[in-house]
């Protein structure tokens, strides 16, 4: 297999638009899965016959292939964008919703109830003492969730909206297996960054951690803090 | 939509759409011979490099770092690229399902063995058990069930992506997904993923319960 190394320049801009092409599928199902695992979640966390349905039906979810998904929803979201955004927010939510329902298990009942006896009303408490205390384990799980759609929305090229996995096809249909290096290196590229980026957010929101917390093993996608996070800090 | 799963359901139950080569049931033993075996290979190679690192604690930065950049890894571009590089041979399937499911092996495998508490282990030592004895007899058994979990794991990630062996000309269900969307034919997509749907539940059902077996008399926190 030859790469033909003139081809990246030749490409640079290509390469960009993929890429923006690309987050802009990826983000906002994150997003929108975010915005729809949280309310769910905290049902399952509070209503215990709901917990296995919710936990289930996001496993189901994950069963079925990515490009079937895609498909399924043509004749619902036609050719467009929200076709691959809305398939991949389901990915998304079998991650983010068990995540945040470990989140909120693991919050120590003497928080809460510490909370409440203050005279704090749930909802407050829920916003003030548990989703703050569960948020590295959400987080966590935000950070596989981008990472996955990351890598996911190259399988919505088959619909039109599949960012850098277009450099795919092209390779493939061309026989040309320099867009597809591109592709797949650009891919792993975006992923890490965005991941670093997370990684980045969940200092800044967790100041009580600082100092104290390392990174857990089992449940952060990229491990630990990029050393150039840590030279910030420094600074 | 009513009209759509009334036609679904006929594809599905209709005979001839079951036999012959072409025919669901044939399918389905593709799918799952390329499940089954990318499945085999990633364990054979994941398990003992997961349990090593989990025994000598080296390389856990790898282990960690190594599942997400196995979840990173477009499996679309990994099957192209092998297929270009190559040629025409089912191996970009195996491939690109190996490195799939290879990484979740390894990090659930690590994390089991990384979480087998310590006193456990210096107790197994002070009791005069070795290096070896220590792995099978105390750390194994007590990571298998987040080993198990990842296996699963891995299962249905493979069995879900297997369908990619349709993309470079193989078989499996993912040929009704593929020849569904070329001739926009709706029902037949339907029917592929359905069916693969299917099988990575009943896969994962199956795993389940050969867990449970291996876990008949052990107490309840050992789950």
């Amino acid at each position: 297999m030859t790469i033909e190394w003139g081809w990246f320049p030749d490409h640079a801009d290509e390469m960009i638009r993929l890429t923006a092409d690309h987050l802009a599928t990826a983000v906002p199902a994150v997003l929108l899965g975010l915005l729809i695992a949280l309310p769910l979640a905290v049902l399952a966390h509070r209503v215990r016959p709901l917990r296995a349905f919710v936990l289930g039906a996001s496993n189901i979810l994950y069963t079925i292939p990515s490009l079937a998904f895609f498909v399924l929803l043509l004749p619902v979201t036609g050719l467009t964008r929200t076709t691959a955004i809305v398939g991949l927010t389901a990915y998304t939510l079998v991650v983010l919703v068990r995540n945040t329902v470990e989140g909120l298990d693991a919050v120590p009942v003497k928080a809460r109830e510490a909370s409440r006896a203050m005279g704090t009303k749930p909802l407050r408490t829920l916003l003030t003492v548990e989703l703050p205390l569960a948020l590295p384990v959400i987080m966590a799980g935000v950070r596989v969730a981008t990472v996955m759609s990351i890598s996911l929305v190259s399988v919505a090229s088959y619909i039109g909206y599949g960012g850098l996995g277009q450099l795919f096809t092209d390779g493939f249909q061309r026989n040309f297996p320099t867009p597809v290096v591109a592709g797949v290196v650009l891919t792993l590229l975006l992923a890490l960054v965005a991941d670093a980026l997370l990684v980045t957010v969940q200092w800044l929101c967790t100041p009580w951690r600082r100092g104290t917390a390392r990174p857990r093993a089992a449940t952060s996608p990229f491990g630990k803090l990029p050393a150039a996070l840590k030279l910030w800090k420094r600074a | 939509m009513l009209e759509l799963l009334k036609n679904l359901a006929s594809w599905l139950t209709s005979p001839a759409q079951w036999s012959g080569p072409e025919g669901i049931a044939a399918r389905v033993l593709e799918h799952l011979e390329y499940s089954v075996l990318a499945t085999l290979a990633a364990a054979v190679i994941a398990l003992p490099v997961g349990l090593l690192i989990g025994h000598t604690g080296r390389g856990a930065f790898l282990a960690v770092n190594l599942s997400s950049f196995g979840r990173a890894l477009p499996t679309v571009g990994l099957v192209t690229l092998v297929f270009l590089a190559g040629g025409l041979s089912v191996w970009p399937v195996y491939v690109s399902l190996v490195a799939l499911a290879v990484p979740v092996i390894i990090t659930n495998t690590y994390a089991g063995m990384a979480a087998v508490d310590p006193e456990v282990k210096d107790a197994a030592k002070g009791v005069g058990l070795r290096g070896r004895q220590i792995l099978w007899q105390v750390e194994l058994p007590l990571a298998l069930p987040l080993i198990m979990t990842g296996v699963r794991l891995a299962t249905v990630q493979v069995v879900a992506t297997a369908t990619i062996a349709a993309y470079v000309s193989f078989g499996g269900l993912g040929r009704y997904v593929f020849d569904g969307l070329a001739q926009r034919d709706l029902v037949q997509v339907l029917g592929g993923a359905a069916l693969v749907a299917v099988l990575a539940v009943v896969a994962d059902l199956a795993l389940g319960g050969l867990t449970r077996l291996l876990f008949r008399g052990r107490p309840a926190t050992a789950r």
